[in-house]
């Protein structure tokens, strides 16, 4: 039995973070889950894609984050409690229809989960989606440790029954991907059928609709006020004339700071763990009797700024800082040993923090970027698309997913990149303003999620582009998450539809279309040369699955390469990038360890001098 | 109880959120407070690899720099690009064996040379315990058993509030069965390494 179902109450577990949230919700009685993956979120969704294959929760990856909360909100409005799970830029997708679902509302509970990225440790932007909260008018949950998250699904879920609308759980990468000890709670019973009543002057969002809604909306902010009020999850610790307000992890590093420094007499915390509607009494009170107040919170002023202006409100004087230059900064993560000496700083507490070593003198350590992996068939595309546009002046925006590694040298395959599914529109774009031959680059899994309208508008308004559709069968990026193009058999899973990436260009009219095997290296440069030539829109689909994927699947059939006497060291081969490569003694060399026997370099290799291990044997 | 914070670096694969987790599953079981996190987006694209690793009453689960009580790299240039988290008081426990960087391996970067890293680490730390965990891991029955090997090197200082006989407990309960005693011999030769 997966480990979440157990029903022994009492019993701890170590967990993830998103272990937490996933047992959270089924204690919360979940019975509709959705999800596009994205880091920091996607554990939540492996686990409820675990459970639903032993339990009767229902589980979707869908085609995208909008996707997702359409079929969550639809779930939510028969009755069922359900969830759904994105990463922070996954709620831009799924922005508008949240922005609406905020006006219907729902009849099960429902809760929206976002996970930020401060720092951006897989993400292109770290923006601050607490004020989702303050945009849609939902209320926002922001838990500050592992066990707090699971605990506060339960509640999301009640509350958001209570208000009938969804309900926002913001974490950050730190508890997504944080490990405690986790006490098992009771688990509330599914209800996985429910019935939906018909109510089209309710839930049909015509104008006349959603004037009445939009009062509705403003009464349940209002409620949902005075529930952050009261709520638990907003509470005061400690006694003294300081006071600091925060907010998710960083309440961690305010309690283990206000220990280190040693003023737990001096200073009290404001903890808001319900932060939209923010709890205007319950901060004014707070505010009263204090001679100064440090608002510590990653990224955005989103807490400083409202607790000045209740501040304002009460003809409170009291000084309120956060952000600012000797304080704390709207860029990354916070860490303890940072958030200590600005609390000492701030309130003029001597203190100087243990030096760390002095590495100036240390030779410069070489870089580990992370790389395509040995044999992955992204690199043998972009070694075919740069031999066939050779002398090309060329733009290549590309998209999200690992192929995007392909950024760095000696590949450079990467010229512009804004969000999952911008190559295809920012192709048209680049076609029309420059004379640069346009070559876009997207995997499958991001094509299905939003690809596909840049690429109806390249057709419609005749823009000169040629998109490559790197398809390696999974979403290989976030940990091999299955998408509508994914073959579902091979996991031993039935019921499921399968989508020909190639019957969907050729179905939006593509004019020419060419499917290439990229580890037949000619074969696929001559192909994509006739795709670039081509005037107007053209798609070259690269098939071959992730070699990380075929080898959990015990698909892996290739037999690893080595570089014989017959090298002249031309070094053609290092210009692929691949890792199973290495320089010794001057010499170029394969690790059979890491060789995934793609061949491509030997077809690359002038002398022809990269042969298989095993021709190699027989031939000595 | 008094706080104890470890880090471990590795690079993708060497099995560094493994380690934590056998840690983590000891302290549980031991009823001793722990907190960890970890980076690990890119691991299997051949990125580096962290954890924070911390015992006691702390609510932070990660490490800021200068403040390890214990850095255990799996790799020795990691090791030292993770130094900047040590202070003077930190001891170190490092793998001698090298992987190269990719960068490296095309000429496009000097890997540090291994007597220098040395001197370097054990001149600027407490205590520095290195030596060659690959070798020892093979000898165990496998050289992915390295993660085992500076478990029982790290159990050995006495840095962590855990037994041996905890951590092995969960070696044998919690690691895949078909690799547990290959596990336990690397932690038998890691936690003699560390004696010498």
């Amino acid at each position: 039995m997966h480990k979440l179902l157990s029903d022994q109450v009492g019993e701890k577990l170590l967990l993830l973070g998103n272990e937490a949230i996933a047992r959270g919700a089924i204690e919360g009685g979940v019975a509709f889950t959705s999800t596009y993956p994205g880091t920091p979120s996607s554990e939540i969704s492996l686990n409820f894609f675990q459970m639903s294959q032993e339990s009767d929760l229902y589980f979707e990856y869908s085609t995208n984050e909008k996707v997702a909360l359409e079929t969550a909100a639809a779930a939510a409005n028969c009755g069922l409690r359900s969830m759904a799970v994105m990463k922070h830029v996954g709620l831009n997708v799924a922005a508008d229809a949240l922005m609406t679902l905020a006006y219907v509302g729902i009849k099960g509970g429902m809760v929206v989960l976002t996970a930020d990225d401060p720092y951006m440790f897989s993400s292109q932007n770290e923006q601050d989606n607490r004020y989702y909260g303050k945009l849609s008018g939902l209320p926002v949950l922001e838990p500050s440790s592992v066990e707090e998250a699971k605990d506060l699904v339960p509640y999301a879920f009640d509350i958001s029954e209570q208000l009938q609308e969804p309900v926002i759980i913001r974490t950050t990468t730190r508890i997504n991907h944080s490990t405690a000890v986790v006490t098992l709670g009771p688990m509330r019973p599914r209800t996985v059928k429910g019935d939906f009543k018909k109510d089209p002057l309710n839930l049909v969002t015509v104008p006349a609709v959603s004037r009445k809604l939009h009062v509705k909306l403003l009464e349940h902010i209002q409620q949902a006020q005075g529930l952050s009020e009261k709520s638990h999850l907003n509470f005061t610790e400690g006694d003294g004339a300081w006071g600091i307000i925060c907010n998710g992890v960083s309440h961690a590093y305010v309690k283990d700071a206000v220990k280190d420094l040693n003023i737990a007499g001096k200073v009290k915390i404001l903890r808001i763990g319900f932060s939209h509607p923010m709890p205007t009494s319950l901060v004014k009170e707070f505010l009263k009797d204090c001679e100064k107040v440090l608002v510590v919170e990653e990224g955005e002023p989103y807490m400083e700024e409202a607790v000045k202006a209740f501040a304002q409100e009460d003809g409170n004087t009291v000084e309120i800082r956060g952000k600012g230059e000797t304080l704390f900064s709207r860029l990354y993560e916070f860490d303890p040993g940072m958030v200590r000496e600005r609390i000492a700083a701030y309130f003029g507490i001597p203190y100087s923090r243990p030096a760390a070593v002095d590495v100036s003198d240390a030779p410069e350590v070489p870089a580990r970027p992370p790389t395509l992996c040995a044999g992955c068939s992204h690199r043998a595309t972009y070694h075919a698309v740069k031999k066939a546009v050779e002398g090309m002046e060329t733009v290549y925006p590309t998209d999200i997913g690992c192929y995007t590694l392909g950024v760095l040298p000696p590949l450079s395959m990467a010229d512009f990149l804004l969000c999952m599914g911008s190559s295809t529109g920012t192709a048209g774009g680049f076609s029309k303003a420059t004379n640069r031959k346009v070559i876009s680059f997207i995997g499958d899994s991001t094509f299905f999620h939003s690809g596909i309208p840049g690429l109806i508008n390249a057709i419609f308004n005749n823009h000169d582009l040629t998109l490559v559709i790197l398809d390696n069968g999974t979403t290989a990026m976030t940990g091999h998450q299955p998408h509508p193009g994914v073959d579902m058999g091979l996991l031993q899973l039935n019921g499921y539809g399968r989508l020909s990436i190639e019957n969907v260009v050729k179905g939006l009219g593509v004019p020419f279309v060419v499917k290439i095997k990229p580890y037949r290296v000619n074969k696929s440069i001559e192909a994509i040369r006739e795709a670039v030539n081509f005037k107007g829109v053209s798609v070259v689909i690269s098939e071959e699955m992730c070699v990380l994927y075929a080898k959990s699947l015990g698909l892996a059939k290739g037999k690893p390469f080595r570089v014989t006497e017959k090298c002249k060291n031309h070094r053609d081969c290092l210009s692929i990038a691949c890792p199973a490569f290495f320089v010794w003694d001057g010499k170029v060399n394969i690790d059979p360890d890491q060789c995934t026997g793609c061949a491509v370099c030997a077809q690359i290799c002038p002398e022809n001098a990269i042969l298989p291990v095993k021709t190699e044997k027989a031939s000595a | 109880m008094k706080t104890t914070r470890v880090i471990i670096v590795a690079v993708g694969g060497q099995g560094n959120l493994l380690a934590s987790k056998v840690l983590g599953e000891a302290a549980l079981s031991a009823d001793i407070p722990i907190r960890m996190s970890e980076i690990h987006g890119m691991a299997q694209r051949g990125g580096v690899v962290e954890s924070a690793i911390v015992f006691g009453d702390a609510q932070s689960t990660i490490i800021s720099n200068g403040e390890a009580d214990v850095l255990v790299g799996f790799e020795p240039s990691e090791t030292l690009r993770a130094l900047n988290k040590c202070n003077a008081d930190t001891l170190v426990i490092t793998n001698l064996s090298p992987l190269m960087p990719f960068t490296v391996n095309i000429g496009k970067g000097v890997y540090p040379d291994l007597k220098q890293l040395q001197d370097l680490i054990g001149a600027k730390t407490r205590k520095l315990i290195a030596f060659n965990a690959a070798e020892l891991a093979k000898q165990a029955g496998n050289v992915m058993a390295v993660n085992m090997v500076l478990l029982g090197a790290l159990i050995r200082t006495q840095t962590v509030p855990l037994t041996a006989d905890q951590v092995k407990t969960v070696i044998q309960t919690k690691t895949k069965k078909a690799f547990t005693e290959v596990n336990l011999n690397a932690f038998e030769l890691g936690f003699s390494a560390a004696a010498q």
